[in-house]
């Protein structure tokens, strides 16, 4: 019984950044209703919201499918380049949405020189990039990863007897795959994909530079255009909404589809050979390349003309700042969210199932309505909480708590209860047990859990550009403020940067999880 | 035991990195500092700050951000603001912040002097610093200027197909538009932004350069952008096939917006933030303000950069500035209305 409340604290204490933010959008809803909202009602929000729930459907199954092959190819079979790949393919995760829908409006669109070029000798036409679809391309090239990561690990931490005992009953390996570890990896690849649903919902960059109309571009127009930041709130509270729907659903999706399964031996990759392993290459290969290759070397075009003039000593600091904020965070978020994971798991009450997604709708909310929805209440409260750096990690975890608990409490529910029965009754203590059974069971989707966290939060401009100190600058403020007018090009530069910081760590990270599962 | 090796060495990285943070932040000055929020970015600012605490020895302070954002975390803070100055990109903020009571009035001979009335606010609480003229270009081998006149001829079937535009969602094309509610009046202006609407050759454009460049590569022959950005593209390809043409001429002269600033309500060295203030809208400093972005100074005695010159001059819209903010939310229900996206 004691144990219980004390779960139910430790998830509220989780919970409170987010809280914060939430109380405000509800008090936005008991404000009376603005005329903005009428306006937007009457003018935008109908085709606003379909677009959204277009875009949002449409990138979650892209970004489920695409990352799930990949996990299953990647953790299952091996081919030439496989080891390269594994990593690799957490690469596109680097880049800001928005610098890559940039990219592809500038190399897609018509006045772009290759559709000129093709337009002129061929007379070939394509539909615009500057539109839903190409918004839902966007997005799914550069979220998949999150689906790829947190799959790849629930395949590779899957036992490799259950695909032995397929094959007795006579099942091919791709079949025994299908039939026996797609279903262990369910409810790894239905969290990841709300994840990606989550930051599609929260998506301003991608559509604005798109110019497709979604909620939250309708957000902005209320809160920059109409100066109504109640009316920006009160749709933010839709978006929580659709988040919470979200996660009523796959969690509902899990439970019906629960399996807890011990991991075990370590997997024994297939080998392919010939056409086929020329094939899993090749298509990989080409996912890379559409999702990463490409965007850089088209940013590469870009900084040549402007690197001399900007790249200089202050950027050691950009590089250095950007790594030690996300790398704080990351441990933060990862710390937290594994606690919050642990609490839920023994506090099944009605506090703890309802706090918990709460505490993670956070990432559904665009950033600025998030950074300005926790620094207002913070900063009148707590003056001397001003300019320091605990706003900003305080918004971080209000924020990316969901990208950290989504790896981590798939990866406990892979756990049975029956392990911790067990050694309880041989006498262990929570922290032998912690120890000795589940950090290592666990710690696959804890490298998970801080790799996503880490590289979102290398991207993250919105709550740091508003709480950090001044004169405190990193990498993306650097990208936003010579993107805010228009200068793309140099832009390009400190865009790279980012993508060879993240790179680093991304590689070292990706080894140690290899030796992790 | 490597992977221990590498275990410290990280911990010694990490502990490092939080020192320098802490570390990293800003240290007591000797003269009390002049602390700017600014939506106008870093590289376009900070030299200018630089030159500034190099001639009076006052430093200055500055965070960056949208100024929606900034006007929301000046409200925030209240009394405990240490902000001393907003500065903005557009004369909409400025009036918002006004109006919110986040801006005190000054009272200065000087900005009086050098900043003409209709480029600052009414009230005092603000002054434009460099002017943004938002006007027409087109493609010199497929219109003839002489059949351009005004933005509302844009609107003339003639152009069905022709004409490129950025998003409704930008504050720039939102000022535009409300300074033509102020002039013609609400009726007449949304019958000009159908019009604009239905002589769309492409879906609206994220920014002015994609307007440009469409324009350039064929995709239509007129837009309507800011003159900096035309300058940026001149600046690379001297040669880019895209012309400016002055909008109004004959009648209440071409839109311009302002990149501005106002002294913040509850500012703790008034003083250091109008001398500031002061200092920008002279000299110098006016010529570096307007020169580095290709704007136009506010200051008429100012030289105007060689490559903005060469696109002659106009006559500005003789209207203040304010009711570009004044009447914001109302052109952006308009834009609404006629389906500008």
């Amino acid at each position: 019984m004691r144990a219980r409340w004390r779960s139910t604290l430790v998830i509220l204490l989780a919970a409170a950044p987010a809280l914060v933010v939430l109380v405000g959008l509800v008090g936005a809803w008991v404000a009376p209703a603005s005329d903005a909202l009428q306006h937007q009602w009457r003018y935008l929000l109908p085709d606003a919201s379909r677009n959204t729930i277009i875009l949002v459907l449409s990138v979650a199954v892209a970004a489920g499918v695409l990352g799930t092959a990949l996990a299953a190819l990647v953790a299952l079979c091996d081919f030439p380049g496989r080891a390269f790949f594994s990593w690799a393919l957490l690469l596109p995760l680097s880049i800001p949405g928005y610098v890559l829908a940039a990219v592809f409006a500038g190399s897609l669109d018509y006045s772009s020189p290759l559709y000129s070029w093709l337009r002129e000798q061929w007379g070939w036409q394509w539909p615009s990039i500057r539109s839903l679809g190409g918004a839902s391309f966007v997005l799914t090239l550069t979220l998949f990863p999150y689906v790829y990561l947190i799959a790849r690990v629930a395949f590779e931490s899957a036992a490799e007897r259950y695909l032995e005992a397929a094959a007795l009953l006579g099942r091919t390996r791709l079949q025994a795959a299908r039939e026996v570890l797609l279903p262990l990896a369910i409810p790894a690849i239905l969290a990841s994909s709300a994840l990606v649903a989550m930051e599609t919902l929260a998506d301003f960059g991608v559509v604005a530079a798109l110019n497709v109309d979604t909620l939250t571009t309708a957000l902005y127009r209320a809160w920059y255009g109409m100066f109504s930041l109640v009316t920006a709130q009160q749709i933010a509270g839709f978006l929580v909404l659709m988040a919470l729907l979200l996660l009523l659903f796959e969690h509902r999706a899990r439970s019906v589809l629960r399996m807890r399964e011990s991991a075990g031996v370590s997997l024994f990759r297939e080998r392919l050979h010939g056409w086929r392993a020329l094939l899993a290459t090749l298509l990989t290969s080409l996912i890379l390349g559409v999702s990463f290759a490409w965007p850089v070397a088209h940013l590469l075009s870009w900084a040549s003309t402007h690197w001399a003039a900007d790249l200089d000593a202050r950027y050691w600091g950009y590089v250095l700042r950007s790594i030690a904020l996300a790398g704080i965070g990351a441990v933060l978020v990862v710390s937290i969210s594994t606690l919050l994971a642990y609490a839920r798991r023994d506090d099944s009450s009605w506090v703890g199932r309802s706090l918990t997604p709460l505490a993670t709708a956070g990432y559904a909310i665009p950033g600025t309505v998030l950074a300005v929805g926790l620094y207002a209440p913070l900063a009148s409260a707590a003056p001397w909480l001003q300019g320091t750096l605990i706003i900003l990690f305080v918004a971080y975890i209000a924020r990316f708590l969901a990208v950290g608990h989504a790896p981590i409490a798939a990866g406990l529910a892979r756990l049975p209860t029956a392990l911790d029965e067990a050694a309880v009754l041989l006498g262990s203590g929570p922290l032998q047990r912690w120890r000795q059974i589940h950090w290592p069971l666990l710690k696959g989707s804890m490298a998970a859990a801080f790799v996503l966290s880490f590289v979102d939060l290398m991207k993250e401009l919105p709550i740091t550009l508003l709480t950090r100190p001044f004169g405190f600058e990193t990498l993306a403020i650097r990208v936003f403020e010579l993107t805010s007018e228009g200068e793309w090009e140099r832009a390009a530069v400190p865009a790279l940067a980012l993508v060879l910081a993240g790179l680093w760590p991304l590689k070292w990270l990706a080894g140690r999880m290899s030796h992790a599962t | 035991m490597q992977a221990r090796a590498s275990n410290r060495l990280l911990s010694y990285a990490l502990a490092a990195l939080l020192l320098w943070v802490g570390i990293g932040l800003p240290t007591a000055q000797a003269s009390e500092p002049v602390v700017v929020y600014s939506a106008r970015n870093e590289q376009l600012i900070k030299p200018l700050f630089d030159r500034f605490t190099a001639e009076t020895g006052i430093p200055v302070r500055f965070t960056t951000a949208d100024a929606a954002v900034l006007i929301e975390r000046l409200a925030a803070e209240g009394k405990n603001s240490p902000a001393d100055m907003l500065m903005t990109v557009d004369a909409g903020e400025l009036w918002n912040a006004a109006n919110r009571g986040l801006l005190r009035p000054t009272r200065s001979k000087t900005l009086d002097a050098n900043i003409p009335a209709t480029l600052r606010d009414p009230g005092n609480r603000w002054v434009g610093l460099s002017q943004r003229a938002r006007t027409i270009v087109y493609h010199p081998d497929r219109v003839d200027p002489r059949k351009l006149g005004t933005y509302e001829d844009l609107a003339d079937p003639a152009w069905r197909g022709r004409l490129c535009l950025r998003s409704s969602k930008k504050v720039y094309n939102q000022s535009l538009v409300a300074m033509m509610i102020k002039t013609r009046g609400e009726a007449a202006t949304e019958a000009t932004i159908r019009g604009w609407v239905a002589n769309l050759a492409a879906p609206p454009f994220a920014n002015d350069n994609q307007v440009m460049e469409a324009i350039a590569a064929g995709q239509c022959d007129v837009g309507i952008v800011n003159t900096y950005y035309l300058g940026r593209l001149l600046q690379k390809q001297p040669n880019f096939p895209v012309k400016v043409f002055w909008a109004n001429q004959r009648g209440d002269g071409t839109h311009v917006n302002v990149s501005g600033a106002g002294i913040t309500r509850h500012a703790r060295n008034p003083a250091g933030a109008q001398k500031l203030l002061e200092w920008l809208s002279a000299g110098d400093a006016q010529r570096l303000f307007a020169g580095s972005n290709m704007e136009y100074p506010v200051n008429p005695t100012v030289e105007i950069d060689p490559l903005v010159r060469s696109w002659g001059s106009f006559t500005p819209s003789r209207i203040n500035v304010v009711e570009a903010g004044r009447r914001q939310a109302a052109a952006v229900r308009l834009m609404d209305r006629a389906g500008w996206r």
